[in-house]
């Protein structure tokens, strides 16, 4: 390529212009402007005083704003409105207006009825109360863990960090179904203390509130460990050496200053300790015993075939977890500290270099990873068990490989992995042209009011647990609706994946928002005054960025789609299984190696596709 | 006919006004400073030349077409980020390419202007660097090179030069002015520095709280200023409070001080006489105050003795006390004077600027 003169560059200008002002030769100008020769500079250097002349402002092109009667904008926006209108509103609105309504009358019977039962009122009770000790358990479990791994350091903290968020990953259903093989009145943990201490009976049955509180506590645990460590991390580390500085003991900065710093975080790990609880599903049914939960009683109700009965328990649940939501983020938004916008020092973790403390800090790092670790490890052990051979021993005596050979050879076994992901794959990409498109609405200046209803819509499907949204589609869906026409989506392929979508797509948005945040709000305005236009902007400037942020939120989903059991159980087609019902069944014909298998192979791949989702977070930062 | 004229714009955000009634006009070939406090709406008066924010009211004229509804990227404007907003997925080379490829170029004109742009901003051969691996002064040229290779009409900087260390700022300065002369550009330039306002540029507004206060040439302005709030805002000043004496027609007032009863003599502007017996303001520059031993100085000498003598560097700042009147002044020299020593203070008239009491 022909090497460019500097002096050719200002010539180019000229040569595009339509029209030009001659102006005083250059040399001419220097001896005005810089009289006293000037000597600095790389001008100077760049260019000699060959330029003859310097012509004025090239022409700008202004033409008149386009006007398309279908922008894209337009296209956003009605998709968006079309998404929330047939997958928010009207279900939710169809199944509250049924809650209403008897024998075709307008009347409130159905709730006089539903809380007259005695059944009713107590399940109420015991899901709140579930979830309520759920929440202070895994608080009193998850806050100690963080200040003890996210501020020191000693030589077991890595291995424990390592699998501290593994129960997030583990879908329900497999880690209900773990637990049964560890700790079940016939598990691996019974028997063995049964042996040691020649009992004729097992020691315990995993039933009840304690069985419920112990697995939720392993499962949820992480919320209060993960924003609590986040928490501590962003705190300047300053304000507690002023506040010792001060002449405040240790423990009056860690209630003083710490804790009150630490609110928001503790109270978005409650919000989400709390809905989750709420929504439970599978640790009920498996081994809830006599504590019937509000999940499982509407699930019951449909099955017995009392529909008006399940929607009206259905609202109750929606209303309960709604309110929580609404009171959590009012709460939260009393709370903010404006301290984030401080640069602080970052915080370093001390070591822990005394003996004992050590000693302990070791032992506790080493004990929790186990515990953390012994399900899944259970589950796989018990996956290469041969069929029927596991009865009264410790563990089981015959390994094989045959479970997973049947698993993957029966076609009728083998589809159900093709099922969830094809289904999964449909929703997770759907929520994410969703989401990038909702989050750049959503990121627009102006429009207040609009935007906030938006996510408050947006926000409902991820709010209400599992049941409610797959009985609410269930039963919007089910018949020739008003929006729908004679289609019917029950029964069809296309349910699964629509329930997954709605379930799903917050988190999605949750993340393209948050890595839209994280832009500079200036680098699209420098992308619009070098004259990108809109979409030149969105594809050569927002997208890489965001890509990487929205395709791991992406990738969760699709995750968390894969192990999906709740809704599925609901709604799923018998040709058309996802691997929780195939698990499930399994489960229900005593073939427990094959269902450890399924469980196996399902936590193989999400272990898989979690570690890509970090590599890419890991990129973004 | 201006190159750029703004008329009476307006903008508030949410309840706070931003700008209120700025009108201004640029020339062609003008290096324009917006100079004024952070938060006085110079940075919304740019974004609004620019087109990133939309004006409550008043229009924008460019080459006398109204551009006021254009959006930024119809504008052709370039912008040089007080951040520099260069994009951090691509590097040198795609970042100066940028707004040429949004005007589909050919790849062969691209590659040959990014060089060019490159070169001009004494960067070549950095078009593979990553922009993460710059230092803040290259960081600096590849946004300005961004922005000229679009061959912007109009080329708009927002406090370019304020993330750079001094020594930095100072050389860059020189250079950026060169490269808008030579490349017979037009600039606005918005800064808080009005050492680096008057060292750039050929006209200057002044702005404080949303409002133009006095637009002109910089040696005007500082010798000059229109108004208190100028005289205060641009450089030090002895702000004497006094009262006028008489309505004499001549070209010399005379005023008494409110501090120490002093009679002091400042040119009055014939035409647009102040009301007699009315408080005023008389500023002098510290610079412009002669201390001397003499006493028999002819106009505006007044006894005073040394308070305080504060030494930095090239100069002295020596203030004085004249009968209760604090004076400021400028010294190269100060050896010879000791707190406590009985001077004699000079305000040359012709030094004096006049301004109304606010």
């Amino acid at each position: 390529m022909k090497r460019l003169d500097p002096a050719r560059f200002v010539e180019m200008r000229a040569e595009g212009a339509h029209r030009f002002l001659s102006a005083p030769p250059v040399r001419e100008m220097n001896s005005l402007i810089f009289p006293r020769g000037f000597t600095s500079g790389y001008l100077r250097r760049a260019l000699p005083t060959r330029i003859r002349t310097v012509y004025s402002m090239p022409p700008i092109a202004i033409s008149p704003r386009r006007r398309v009667w279908l922008s894209p904008r337009l296209i956003v926006i009605l998709t968006t409105a079309a998404v929330l209108v047939y997958g928010v509103i009207y279900p939710n609105f169809h199944v509250i207006v049924a809650s209403l309504q008897q024998d075709g009358r307008w009347s409130l019977q159905n709730y006089a009825q539903a809380l007259s039962q005695s059944i009713v009122l107590e399940s109420i009770i015991a899901s709140v109360g579930v979830s309520v000790l759920t929440v202070l358990f895994c608080a009193a479990v998850g806050i100690p863990l963080a200040f003890l791994f996210e501020r020191y350091t000693f030589p077991a903290r890595k291995v424990f960090a390592t699998f501290a968020a593994l129960p997030l990953v583990l879908p329900p259903l497999v880690g209900t179904v773990a637990f049964i093989f560890l700790c079940g009145e016939s598990g691996i943990l019974a028997r063995l203390v049964q042996s040691a201490l020649r009992l004729d009976h097992s020691p315990w049955s995993l039933r009840g509130w304690p069985a419920l509180l112990l697995f939720h506590t392993y499962t949820m645990y992480p919320f209060f460990y993960m924003l609590t460590g986040a928490g501590l991390t962003r705190i300047d580390a300053a304000l507690a050496e002023a506040g010792r500085s001060l002449g405040a003991s240790r423990t009056r900065v860690l209630m003083r200053i710490l804790l009150p710093q630490l609110t928001p975080s503790l109270i978005a790990a409650a919000l989400l300790t709390f809905m989750t609880s709420m929504a439970s599903f599978s640790a009920p049914l498996l081994f809830g015993g006599g504590v019937r939960v509000l999940t499982l009683e509407i699930y019951t109700a449909r099955q017995r075939g009392d529909a008006s009965l399940a929607l009206t328990e259905t609202v109750i649940l929606a209303v309960i977890s709604l309110s929580a939501l609404f009171f959590f983020q009012r709460y939260e938004g009393t709370r903010k500290f404006a301290s984030a916008a401080l640069k602080g020092a970052t915080k370093t973790r001390r070591a822990i270099a005394t003996g004992r403390a050590r000693l302990i800090a070791i032992a506790c790092g080493v004990l929790f990873s186990l515990l953390l670790v012994l399900p899944v490890a259970t589950l796989v052990l018990v996956s290469f068990a041969r069929e029927g051979n596991w009865t009264t021993q410790t563990v089981p005596t015959a390994y094989t490989v045959a479970n997973y050979v049947r698993i993957f050879s029966d076609p009728r076994a083998s589809e159900v992995f093709l099922n969830s992901l094809s289904m999964s794959a449909i929703a997770a990409g759907a929520a994410l042209v969703w989401s990038l498109s909702v989050a750049t609405l959503l990121a627009r200046k102006g429009g207040r009011r609009w935007k906030r209803l938006l996510s408050w819509l947006i926000l409902v499907p991820w709010a209400l647990p599992g049941t409610v949204v797959a009985v609410s589609l269930a039963e919007a869906y089910g018949q020739p609706s008003a929006l729908l026409g004679s289609f019917i989506l029950v029964g069809t392929f296309w349910i699964l994946p629509v329930v997954y979508f709605l379930r799903f797509m917050p988190l999605v948005v949750r993340a393209v928002q948050a890595s839209l945040e994280q832009i500079d709000a200036a680098l699209e305005e420098a992308a619009a005054s070098l004259g990108a236009r809109w979409w030149q902007r969105f594809s050569r400037v927002t997208l890489p960025l965001v890509w990487p942020g929205a395709l791991a939120g992406t990738l969760l989903a699709f995750v968390i789609a894969l192990g999906e059991y709740v809704a599925s159980v609901i709604v799923f087609v018998p040709t058309n299984r996802p691997v929780s019902i195939a698990i499930a069944s399994e489960l229900r014909d005593f073939n427990l190696g094959t269902a450890a298998a399924y469980g196996v192979v399902l936590m193989a791949m999400i272990g898989i596709i979690m570690t890509v989702a970090t590599r890419l977070e890991r990129r973004r930062g | 006919m201006p190159l750029l004229s703004l008329k009476k714009l307006s903008k508030s955000f949410d309840k706070t006004t931003a700008v209120a009634d700025v009108s201004l006009d640029v020339e062609r070939g003008e290096f324009f400073g917006l100079l004024g406090p952070s938060g006085c709406g110079k940075t919304t008066t740019l974004r609004m030349i620019a087109g990133l924010e939309h004006p409550d009211s008043g229009s924008i004229e460019f080459e006398g077409r109204e551009i006021t509804n254009l959006p930024a990227e119809r504008r052709g404007f370039g912008m040089v980020f007080q951040n520099y907003a260069l994009f951090p997925h691509l590097n040198v080379f795609e970042n100066v390419a940028f707004g040429l490829r949004a005007r589909h170029k050919p790849n062969p004109e691209i590659a040959e202007r990014v060089k060019g742009a490159l070169e001009l901003v004494q960067l070549p051969g950095y078009e593979k660097r990553r922009v993460d691996e710059l230092s803040g002064g290259q960081q600096q040229r590849v946004a300005i090179a961004r922005a000229i290779a679009i061959e912007p009409a109009l080329l708009l900087f927002d406090e370019p030069l304020s993330n750079l260390d001094v020594a930095l700022r100072e050389e860059t300065r020189g250079e950026l002015r060169e490269l808008v002369t030579r490349l017979g550009l037009t600039a606005v330039y918005v800064t808080h520095d009005q050492e680096e306002a008057f060292a750039l540029c050929d006209r200057i507004s002044v702005m404080v709280g949303g409002r133009l206060l006095q637009t002109g040439r910089p040696r005007d302005l500082y010798e000059h200023p229109a108004q208190l709030s100028v005289g205060k805002f641009l450089g030090r000043n002895n702000l004497i409070r006094a009262m006028r004496l008489s309505s004499s027609k001549s070209a010399l007032g005379e005023f008494k001080t409110l501090d120490g009863g002093h009679v002091l003599r400042a040119p009055v502007d014939e035409k647009n006489p102040l009301p007699l017996n009315q408080p005023c303001i008389l500023a002098i520059r510290p610079e412009h105050v002669v201390v001397t031993k003499s006493k028999d100085e002819p106009e505006n000498a007044l006894p005073a003795t040394v308070r305080e003598i504060n030494f930095s560097g090239a100069t002295s700042s020596v203030k004085l006390d004249a009968n209760g009147l604090l004076i400021e002044a400028l010294a190269l020299d100060a050896n010879e004077l000791k707190v406590g020593d009985n001077r004699t203070v000079v305000l040359p008239p012709e030094r004096i600027a006049l301004l109304k009491d606010e």
